[in-house]
């Protein structure tokens, strides 16, 4: 049984209609991306999946059961992170207090699951020694790259097994997107299970089991990382600007 | 000249304890409340019910106060459970209609359950004489209100600074979506903050009872001072409806004494002064966009 199961996903912002039946797999352990150009529907997967935007068609299945539009705090409780694109600091709290906020008392993910780490503020500050000397610095003055690990941190701590990780290298220097290259890995070793929705093809190839290319809300082309790599025609035609 | 001072920190303290709960409620659920001035009539109405029952007693009025606000929070739990929550995705003019609706029934309600006269309730006992403050004499209850101001605004503000239900408050400040992304329950929170303010505003109408006239039409004037004080102060500002507060609780009082019936001219001068000045209020934020 797949993880995440997403069937043929509608979602509208509106009137206008951003995805046209997306579907998705995921399953345990596994990083899975979706590429795509600018405003394909990479976000709108997410935002769908979350619980952030009811799909007006579509199932989203956890772990064999339907959660299509149920409340995004059920699904945090369930076990999906959701990591924004745009992060989404609490800017006037300061950064342990963001950590502090998503602490999730209330998780009933790690209770069946076999991911044996549950996350707190030491080891989130473990994973990311940058946010330790941070922690009593207000979110909102934190750089890209601090706010881009804080993001991710705060996520962790609701003890998720699947993480929805949208463009975390985004508007980061090269150094910094390594370094947050380091950090998927790790938690992918941790046994974490990842959707990430990227547009830097270097980095999703490197990270990526399988790849999911998106253009105009429909998946064009699924394949495993290494089948993208080689296809240049799938990249020339949906992935270069 | 040191009594129209304590009367206008007096008044301003109480003014405060009403509007704090105005301001909260704007803070988190984007909602301009105008049925405030209504709770804050159901808690004088409330504890006057209770102590024409006990007596002037301690326990009495005391006791009134805190049935005050537990009546109060409960009201306002129905209100926002069954009704208001209905409207928060929907536009600011249906929330604003919504409130006034309210402000309407709630009035004719107290009419009809306590009738259309005055009603008046004294100082607890122990509280009725005067304290001898060295400069000068001062009445004791409204020594008490110039006290109670600091602390309630001490203990919110520690409550929002120091433990993980005023952090979350503060995060669904900024954005809630995020907020219940990350498995925080907003509508609860939003159910909750509705429930303390409007026993904030049952606290501040209990506690002003005595040195008011408990009678309908009470809430319309409440209102409008809150709304000088928030605005003034800055919306969603703990600290500056605080400072609000005493403002218009001295433009008041020294308008009043300087400049007899036109003291209402003096406040909403010195309101457009500090509009002009700082559009957003002396402590409130310029607004970002929020999700």
């Amino acid at each position: 049984m797949s993880l995440l199961e997403v069937d043929n996903l509608h979602v509208a912002y509106g009137k206008s209609q951003a995805l046209f039946g997306v579907s998705v797999e995921v399953s345990r352990g596994e990083l899975i991306s979706l590429v795509g150009r600018n405003g394909v529907g990479k976000s709108t997967t997410m935002r769908g999946i979350m619980g952030l935007n009811v799909p007006n068609r579509g199932v989203v299945r956890w772990k064999g059961e339907d959660i299509s539009g149920r409340d995004p705090h059920l699904n945090c409780r369930d076990g999906i992170g959701y990591i924004p694109e745009d992060r989404r600091i609490f800017s006037d709290l300061s950064v342990w207090e963001n950590l502090d906020v998503a602490r999730n008392y209330n998780a009933t993910s790690t209770a069946d699951s076999n991911i044996a780490k549950r996350w707190n503020e030491e080891s989130v500050f473990t994973l990311f020694p940058e946010l330790a000397d941070l922690r009593n610095r207000k979110g909102g003055v934190l750089s890209g790259g601090q706010q881009q690990m804080l993001t991710i941190a705060r996520s962790l701590m609701g003890n998720p097994e699947l993480l929805l990780l949208d463009e975390p290298s985004e508007g980061l220097a090269p150094l910094v997107v390594s370094r947050m290259r380091e950090g998927i890995e790790q938690l992918k070793e941790a046994g974490l299970s990842i959707v990430l929705a990227e547009q830097n093809l270097g980095f999703v190839l490197a990270l990526s089991d399988r790849v999911y290319v998106l253009e105009k809300g429909q998946v064009k082309y699924s394949g495993s990382a290494e089948d993208l790599k080689n296809n240049i025609d799938i990249q020339k035609q949906y992935l270069t600007v | 000249m040191f009594i129209q001072l304590m009367n206008s920190l007096a008044l301003g303290m109480n003014l405060f304890i009403i509007a704090v709960g105005l301001t909260l409620i704007f803070g988190v659920l984007r909602v301009i409340n105008f049925a405030h001035g209504s709770f804050f009539m159901i808690g004088a109405y409330v504890l006057y019910s209770v102590v024409k029952r006990t007596g002037d007693t301690a326990l009495g009025f005391w006791g009134g106060i805190v049935v005050a606000m537990l009546v109060l929070g409960f009201i306002a739990w129905l209100v926002e459970r069954f009704l208001l929550r209905r409207l928060y995705d929907k536009e600011h003019l249906l929330q604003l209609v919504f409130t006034f609706a309210l402000v309407l029934i709630v009035g004719d309600l107290v009419k009809i359950i306590w009738g259309p006269l005055q009603h008046s309730i004294s100082y607890p006992p122990g509280f009725g004489g005067a304290t001898d403050l060295g400069i000068s004499r001062y009445p004791t209850y409204m020594l008490f209100l110039i006290l109670s101001g600091p602390v309630i605004a001490v203990s919110l503000w520690l409550i929002l600074e120091k433990t993980r239900w005023g952090r979350i408050i503060r995060a669904a400040r900024l954005d809630r979506q995020m907020l219940s992304a990350l498995g925080v329950n907003v509508k609860a929170v939003y159910s909750a903050v509705f429930v303390a303010g409007a026993m904030l505003a049952g606290l501040g109408g209990a506690l002003a009872a005595p040195r008011l006239a408990v009678e309908p039409g009470m809430d319309a004037l409440i209102i409008i001072d809150c709304f000088i004080v928030v605005i003034v102060g800055g919306l969603g500002s703990l600290w500056g409806s605080f400072f609000g507060a005493i403002i218009l609780g001295v433009a008041t009082i020294f308008g009043t004494l300087i400049f007899g019936e036109w003291e209402i001219v003096i406040v909403y001068i010195l309101m457009v002064a500090v509009l002009l000045w700082r559009p957003w209020g002396l402590l409130g934020r310029i607004e970002e966009d929020r999700h």
